[in-house]
């Protein structure tokens, strides 16, 4: 189901944006060329896209690029001069204030770059803050913001106030503060970008695995391609206000739109984000047990490979057998291939990272199998081809 | 050179003034009036060493055991040289004042923290108000309100409102944007964001302002015993006018004591609470 839905946003800084609006409507005027002849900026030029519930939405680009105004828009926190911000099919740009008022006490939620905690207020008072607008009574908000603290970890820090925590504690409270209102949406700019490496990874993973259990639907903002293919789901890119590519983190490795997306992700470390699945190969040459030695020998000649793989009835893998191994069966005149199958055989699943792959193919003689739950061979790897995979080259045949 | 006739056209208005708006000024007179007399008579009332427990009571919670002991000791030199009445006289006048300033300046200053307009429109306003040396403000304020300590009280107020207004208004500004930022995200009433957010956050500089309202109402109190508002004033003038050292220089200990006792204390209450217990 499309929770968050976004058609032809924009949104002009300046003091007549309808009238710039029509320009770039018209396609006749440049980014720069605005700034420097008028005293408008743009902030988001035309943005479409849509968000799954459930979904991790990655907005990523460089600074300047628009990401802070596009998210603001989707709240209204920054009101957009033109387009429509749908949340469960309803146009939030239309809303009055009352009702946009209700939508984010209720619906939507925020985590700040800066973590935006109230200095004067206890870690529970600030996580019951929005609780507090709602008018909930005093016992039972102080109940919820306890109930979210303990899912962000920072149990028995109640009374604490934001001052005496570090930076990564701060921003477990801001993120227990928009977790407690119980909101269907969380947007989060850049949230994790002012906390030192380690704290950042610890705080992904902390997202990661709370997303397991929440099914919320996340607008995430990063200007960190590592950040963004770690916990994307889907990637928008953003370049002077305008999306120039939307997909998931291995369509944008895979196949970069343009320079811009192409620059950005070179240097990325693709063995975190490649996937056993989109670098295998396809293979005919399989022989079933019952086939018996001749045949074995025979695909393998006629494939001149050195060895084969072996299914049962149901095509699923039982291991593997050599050519030498087969010819002396023949030669013994035996027919029998479960007497030579060697079951030390790698089997992963199709979403295993090459990172994982790497160690597998140190203790492996064979080339690695790819299979699904019930070991059906959808694949195998060779290991040029998870050379391939981290030069980014895996289309190209090997 | 033609002589702009400024001091005479501030006499026709005046003039004016009085005229057409007295009764306006006669309900402000009573209502001044009455709220000096009823902190006069609560303050000279109390017996002086409840009072004094009261005092020091308020002294020691928010300031600590050192400024409570100076309050103690400061309070029984002005009981000694006989000047404990004039004092509470004075400090009744200096409550006036400010509670008045704060009234009219707390939110004149929360509404400049909105509007950049009245912000622009204020600034020279208060500077104004500020800068006019302050008996410039008697003579009208006597025009007004005849003689007594009503004038005195109107003149402070003028005199003393400018620093409560400006912090209020610098507080609110000052307040973080990304703050606002979240507590607007979380669909926070602009009333819920005034009251939650701006105001507790600005309360450090609001204080700060309530502080400096205090201390140049203390000073304009002083002076405006040329006009008769009584208090220790008068013991001032009176060693001025008739040369006499000694009752000069006790009267003006007895208001250095109660400005530092005031600022002490009102200083103490912006600071957070574990800080207050050091100092
Ligand atoms: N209030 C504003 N008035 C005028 N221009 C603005 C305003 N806010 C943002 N802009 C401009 O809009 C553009 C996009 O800004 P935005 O803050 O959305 O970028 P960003 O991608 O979030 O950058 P960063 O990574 O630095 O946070 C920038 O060129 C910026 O100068
Ligand atoms: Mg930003």
């Amino acid at each position: 189901m499309i929770k968050v839905e976004v058609k032809n946003l924009y949104k002009i800084f300046g003091p007549a944006p309808q009238k710039i609006l029509s320009h770039i409507k018209k396609g006749t005027v440049s980014k720069k060329e605005i700034l420097k002849k008028t005293d408008h900026g743009i902030g988001v030029n035309n943005a479409s896209f849509q968000v799954e519930e459930g979904e991790i939405f990655v907005v990523m680009g460089l600074s300047g690029s628009g990401k802070s105004t596009l998210i603001r828009c989707l709240n209204r926190l920054i009101e957009p001069t033109a387009g429509e911000v749908y949340i469960d099919n309803e146009d939030i740009v239309k809303y009055d204030v009352d009702k946009l008022r209700e939508i984010r006490r209720k619906k939507i939620s925020m985590v700040f770059q800066n973590f935006a905690l109230l200095p004067h207020r206890t870690i529970e008072e600030n996580v019951a803050f929005g609780l507090e607008v709602q008018g909930l009574k005093l016992e039972e908000r102080i109940n919820k913001a306890v109930e979210a603290l303990v899912l962000v970890g920072l149990k028995g820090y109640e009374k604490s106030m934001p001052s005496e925590l570090s930076g990564g504690m701060q921003q477990r409270v801001g993120l227990a503060r928009a977790l407690a209102t119980n909101p269907d949406i969380l947007l989060m700019d850049e949230a994790f970008s002012a906390l030192d490496p380690l704290i950042k990874k610890e705080m992904q993973d902390e997202l990661l695995s709370l997303q397991v259990k929440m099914h919320k639907t996340i607008i995430f903002i990063t200007h960190d391609l590592d950040e963004a293919l770690k916990i994307g789901d889907k990637i928008a890119i953003m370049k002077d206000g305008v999306i120039v590519q939307i997909g998931s983190p291995e369509e944008i490795l895979k196949k970069p739109a343009d320079d811009y997306v192409r620059e950005f992700v070179q240097g990325v470390n693709r063995t975190k984000v490649v996937t056993a699945g989109s670098i295998m190969k396809n293979t005919d040459t399989i022989v079933f047990s019952k086939d018996g030695s001749r045949v074995a020998v025979r695909k393998m000649k006629e494939a001149s490979i050195s060895s084969v793989f072996v299914v049962d009835k149901q095509r699923r893998l039982k291991g593997i057998v050599t050519i030498e191994n087969a010819t002396k069966l023949i030669k013994e005149n035996k027919e029998d291939l479960n007497e030579i199958i060697d079951t030390d055989v790698e089997v992963v699943s199709p979403d295993t990272l090459i990172e994982d792959l790497i160690p597998l193919f140190i203790n492996s003689k064979y080339p690695i199998v790819v299979a699904d739950e019930e070991r059906k061979i959808l694949g195998i790897i060779f290991k040029v081809s998870v050379l391939a995979g981290i030069m980014g080259e895996e289309e190209y045949d090997v | 050179m033609y002589r702009l006739p400024i001091g005479k056209y501030v006499e026709i208005g005046v003039d004016w003034l009085t005229d057409n708006l007295s009764t306006f000024f006669d309900i402000i007179k009573s209502a001044f009036l009455f709220v000096i007399d009823g902190f006069e008579f609560i303050y000279v009332g109390i017996p002086f060493i409840i009072m004094l427990a009261i005092i020091c009571t308020i002294a020691w919670w928010t300031a600590g055991k050192k400024t409570a002991l100076f309050t103690l000791v400061g309070a029984l030199v002005i009981k000694s040289i006989e000047l404990w009445e004039l004092t509470m006289k004075t400090f009744a006048l200096v409550t006036t004042a400010t509670v008045i300033a704060l009234v009219i300046g707390i939110p004149l200053g929360i509404w400049m923290s909105r509007s950049n307009r009245l912000n622009k429109g204020m600034r020279p306003i208060l500077d104004f108000m500020q800068t006019m040396p302050a008996f410039v403000y008697l003579i009208p304020a006597v025009y007004f309100f005849d003689l007594g300590p009503v004038p005195g009280a109107v003149a402070t107020v003028i005199f003393a409102m400018p620093p409560i207004v400006r912090l209020t208004s610098l507080g609110i500004r000052q307040v973080p944007r990304d703050v606002i930022e979240a507590s607007r995200a979380f669909g926070c009433t602009p009333k819920q964001m005034l009251f939650k957010v701006q105001i507790p956050l600005a309360k450090p500089t609001i204080l700060a302002g309530l502080n400096q309202t205090i201390m140049l109402s203390l000073s304009m109190v002083v002076i405006s015993s040329m006009i008769g508002s009584g208090g220790l004033g008068d013991i001032v003038l009176k060693g001025i006018t008739q040369m006499k050292i000694g009752v000069g220089f006790e009267g003006g200990l007895a208001v250095v004591i109660l400005a530092m006792i005031l600022d002490r204390i009102t200083q103490s209450i912006g600071k957070p609470k574990s800080k207050r217990k050091v100092a």
